[in-house]
């Protein structure tokens, strides 16, 4: 079913005004009456890119991103958006995202394909193993040649987190920290 | 930021050095063309002739390294030709405050260096304290130990011509950029400075950062509308992450991760409470225990009594640095076993990726969680290695993207705004919140099951966060916000508040050390109350004209849009620019109104309540001369790590407390050129995210690398052709591109020519290149270890490995 800009911007504009007049922002999903666009929702996002936090409306249908394009009603943008942001559709839809959880045992030369449980149960374990084998109680300061309590993990360090949302990166921190990890950074050291 | 994105309309002078926004956030054009519009004017201070610069009214080309030479300069231009809000500087800032008798500054070296552990006795800098405990102060500013004398003296020798000298800017336009932005220290007017990593990743990045806050404090430009100190930050979320403390030495809301010696939470709130006698100054992180105790409860719940210190015990304590570039030395010692990588890629990200590509081999296990493959994730089968050699275990764990999830993000004008779940995640790839929290309880139930280490800290963990298949995304941002854990009234001035068990805590002035409330980021409490989720808002409304959008998702702190605006009105609360009102105080209703104020106290000039502007520092007045930096209280030339000019400021080449690594080369004779790394629009970071997208790479399909006409004509480059560029670390081969754009530097009357790279390439994805990362070095602030990406040197030569 081809469908012009023009429709996709009233679908937008309609579905925008379904949400304040609902006053449960962002997540209209009034059907429009148009045959043409009908079955479509829409929904309201945030870019992923740089940090001017664009606003956007993602289209879809059963279930896919059909459209996306900057949200007209957003004061930071009105709409606007540059080429990455533009973009985000072919992030939704692409061949090359990762949809499977790979492995590579050391030393192989392939990656090979496993479950979560699977995945998830070794690296619990590897977790644990390290945690308990380099787990630094007290460590001693070489300035006043005195013991100190550090509680710490020091084999390993846990990296990342611009690209989460703040609840996840709340939950990353506190399970690092949970976990004695000092060795933990991210993009904004860079 | 300050100030936020849309505020750059209210600006009269919009002063951009060391950012690109037109390439790297190009909608905050949007905004800055308006100011343009209304008449501001826009500067544009950068090594290259960027995208931002075409579409400046002056441009000036500087050095890449030198910016405290080139502000430095303004700050000298300002004072001597009496351009700075004096009222301002003396009322708001610690200008009239006294420095004590043992302060001084000879030949590029502030007092007390310990030449063997390169470091600066930091108490040395003191101010000189009454009887009272509160700093000595001078209002007339005269006294020779003040530090608007003392500052005077420094910048003194900052005159145009050194600098000039120095930066390799042309006098004509640097004098242009100084007369327009030093114009905005009238009352009457604002300019903004805006910077990115261009200031920021330096051997002196934090010194750079200080030059242009100290710069708007001299022009009061701090705290008004179209005014302010603005780092454009990069990432969707690298606001918020920062804010969360996924960082060595914080925890979440800019509180300190523990040191060492705060063996117990009083040795700790004793370390980290700062303190003043002086009764009009807030001193807002005298609240520090009620923070961490409600820190600590949202992450220990019941377990947290003041009993058992709320579990401080189970917190990991520091003893010096992990940051970045250390657990990469140590990584590549073989010292570390594991590492975990949400959506960072340290194969193309940091610097010497050389070596950070090898180190990763010398794990025993590596998680990557991320929407594509990575340089990181296939390290072990890279060009030019034999993956039966490196035996390292990889999981390669696929991430759900922005659409695919809901949660909150926080951009760089601190709005926390609220992104909703379109569709399902791709094929198995699951939200970060469930990989993190089935990390937690697949560990919990190992260390409850089996034998382990010190568990309590994991098992003790509060995390309640619903049954379904994945957290509740809303219970999470609850706990950030904060409820009460029993009933509570707290009796205020003119009102009793009668709180519940269970109720979300309204703002974090409500959050207390004993147990009674919980906050897992305090600096985010008044984003989720009983009234709701707010930075889910859409609100379009604007009352006070200028773009603050108050009821427009939710901004950190207390939805306060421009930060230090009482810094925007005189002592009595009368705005210093009329025409554009930040906040103002009604005598007669004897409140704030405006923008959410610092805090509701009346204006400073009433002798019982008032407070000084800002707020969070103990002495309540912004630091022309800082107390706790490790590389000096003013911000001083030095050369770049790798540098092709003798420092001209003083004989002290470098910045004295910066460790230099051995590969790390001013050899000119072996590279002769400037070495500088950038982003673009058409690309992003590491590339992950975007060079898998045809629209994107069909934009910019190659590595590139730029050079200057004249560069090209000596080396016989032509357009197209295939370059090497070589430093001490490493060498990498991309197509050059010729332009105008790049122009070389003069330095001590030679023209240097500089090379301009994209570090947006790898080798793993749809498009790819070699990494510009290979070259840069692991060197990088003294505070901060922010490594020297812009300025590195190197040579270049036609041809590339086939050539």
């Amino acid at each position: 079913m081809g469908m012009s800009r023009r429709q996709f911007l009233q679908g937008g504009a309609l579905a925008a005004a379904g949400v304040a007049m609902s006053g449960t922002p962002g997540e209209a999903n009034a059907d429009a009456p148009q045959t043409r666009i009908k079955g479509i929702k829409a929904s309201s996002t945030i870019c992923p890119f740089c940090a001017v936090g664009c606003g956007m409306l993602v289209h879809t249908k059963n279930g896919k991103v059909i459209n996306i394009e900057g949200d007209p009603k957003h004061p930071i943008n009105q709409g606007a958006l540059c080429s990455k942001g533009s973009s985000l559709f072919q992030i939704a839809n692409n061949d090359r995202r990762l949809q499977k959880i790979m492995y590579r045992a050391p030393g192989s030369d392939v990656f090979v394909e496993k479950s979560w449980d699977w995945a998830l149960d070794r690296i619990a374990m590897r977790m644990k193993e390290t945690r308990d084998r380099t787990f630094k109680v007290k460590e001693l300061n070489k300035k006043d040649n005195k013991e100190y309590v550090v509680n710490r993990t020091d084999g390993m360090a846990f990296f990342g987190g611009a690209g989460l949302d703040n609840e996840e990166c709340y939950l990353w921190s506190k399970f690092s920290r949970a976990m004695g990890v000092g060795q933990l950074e991210h993009q904004a050291r860079l | 930021m300050t100030n936020h994105w849309i505020d750059l309309k209210n600006s009269d002078s919009i002063f951009i050095i060391g950012c690109n926004p037109a390439e790297n956030h190009p909608i905050s054009f949007k905004w800055i063309e308006e100011a343009m519009d209304n008449g501001g004017k826009l500067i544009v201070v950068d090594p290259r002739y960027t995208r931002s610069a075409s579409k400046a009214d002056i441009y000036a080309q500087v050095r890449p390294g030198t910016d405290i030479a080139f502000l430095g300069g303004m700050i000298n231009y300002a004072l001597q030709n009496k351009l700075i809000h004096e009222e301002y500087v003396r009322d708001y800032t610690n200008a009239t405050f006294l420095v004590g008798e043992k302060y001084d500054f000879k030949d590029g070296m502030f007092c007390s260096f310990d030449d063997q552990e390169k470091s600066y006795d930091l108490k040395s800098w003191a101010y000189e304290s009454g009887a009272d405990g509160k700093p000595k102060r001078d209002l007339t500013m005269s006294n020779p130990r003040s530090v608007y004398q003392l500052l005077k003296k420094h910048y003194s020798r900052y005159t145009v011509d050194m600098v000039c000298s120095i930066t390799g800017t042309k006098k004509e336009d640097y004098l242009k950029v100084v007369q327009n932005f030093c114009a905005t220290g009238r009352p009457d007017k604002a300019g903004t400075i805006l910077y990115a990593m261009g200031i920021t990743q330096s051997t002196h990045g934090t010194q750079n950062v200080r030059a242009v806050a100290m710069l708007q404090m001299l022009l009061g430009n701090i705290g008004i509308a179209g005014g302010g100190v603005n780092a454009l930050r990069g990432e969707s979320n690298v606001q918020g992450s920062t804010d969360y403390g996924l960082l060595f030495h914080l925890l979440p809301g800019y509180l300190k991760s523990p040191e060492f010696d705060n063996v117990d939470l009083k040795a700790y709130v004793e370390k980290w409470t700062p303190k003043t006698t002086d009764a009009k100054s807030a001193n807002w992180w005298g609240n520090t225990p009620k923070y961490l105790t409600s820190l600590l409860k949202a992450w220990y719940g019941d377990n947290a009594t003041a009993a058992n210190d709320f579990c401080y015990s189970y917190l990991p304590k520091r003893m010096g640095s992990y940051a970045y570039n250390k657990i990469l030395e140590k990584m590549g010692k073989g010292e570390l076993e594991g590492l975990v990588c949400m959506g960072m890629n340290p194969a193309v990200g940091g610097p010497d990726s050389g070596h950070a590509r090898a180190a990763l081999g010398k794990l025993k296990w590596l998680v990557t969680v991320d929407l594509w493959e990575t340089e990181t994730s296939i390290f072990w089968k890279r060009p030019g290695v034999n993956p039966k050699e490196i035996q390292t275990e990889v999981f390669m764990l696929p991430a759900a993207s922005s659409v695919e999830k809901e949660g909150s993000i926080s951009n760089s004008g601190r709005w926390a705004q609220w992104r909703y779940k379109a569709v399902e995640p791709v094929g198995e790839s699951m939200s970060d919140l469930w990989i993190i929290d089935q990390f937690f309880k697949r560990v919990k139930n190992l260390y409850t099951k089996e034998k382990g280490v010190f568990p309590e800290p994991i098992t003790k963990l509060a995390w309640n966060y619903g049954t379904g298949h994945e957290p509740d995304v809303h219970l999470v941002a609850k706990e950030i916000n904060g409820y009460f854990t029993k009933d509570v009234t707290v009796v205020e001035k003119d009102k009793t508040l009668e709180f519940k068990k269970g109720d979300q805590v309204p703002a974090f002035k409500y959050l207390m050390d004993d147990g009674s409330t919980v906050s897992g980021c305090w600096i985010y409490s008044g984003s989720y109350t009983k009234d709701g989720n707010l930075m889910a808002r859409r609100d379009e409304s604007d009352p006070t004209g200028l773009g603050l959008f108050p009821k427009w998702s939710w901004c950190w702190p207390v939805n306060r849009r421009i930060i230090y605006n009482r810094a925007s009105v005189n002592t009595a609360g009368e705005p210093f620019n009329a025409k554009r009102i930040v906040i103002a105080w009604d005598a007669l209703e004897k409140k704030w109104k405006g923008d959410v104020p610092d805090g509701p106290w009346p204006p400073m000039k009433d002798d019982k309540e008032g407070k000084y502007p800002f707020i969070m520092l103990p002495e309540g007045h912004a630091r022309l001369y800082a107390l706790d930096l490790k590389d000096g209280p003013f911000p001083e030339h030095y050369e770049p790590a790798e540098s092709p000019a003798n420092n001209r400021m003083s004989s002290v080449q470098n910045n004295p407390v910066v460790k230099i690594p051995k590969n790390v080369s001013s050899n000119m004779a072996k590279f002769p050129f400037i070495g500088t790394t950038y982003r673009m629009t058409e690309h992003w970071q590491t590339g992950g995210m975007t060079r898998s997208l045809p629209w994107l790479n069909e934009l910019v399909p190659d590595m590139f690398i730029e050079m200057s006409e004249s560069l090209a004509k000596q080396k016989g480059i032509k357009k197209g052709d295939k370059v090497r560029v070589t430093t001490e670390r490493g060498s990498i081969e991309a197509i050059a591109l010729i332009t105008s754009r790049l122009k070389p530097f003069s330095v001590d009357g030679k023209m240097i020519e500089q090379v301009g790279m994209p570090w947006h390439f790898g080798y793993a994805g749809l498009s790819t290149g070699d990494s510009a990362n290979m070259l840069t070095p692991s060197v990088g602030c003294a505070n901060t270890s922010i490594p020297e990406f812009k300025a590195f040197l190197c040579n270049l030569e036609k041809g590339g490995n086939k050539a």
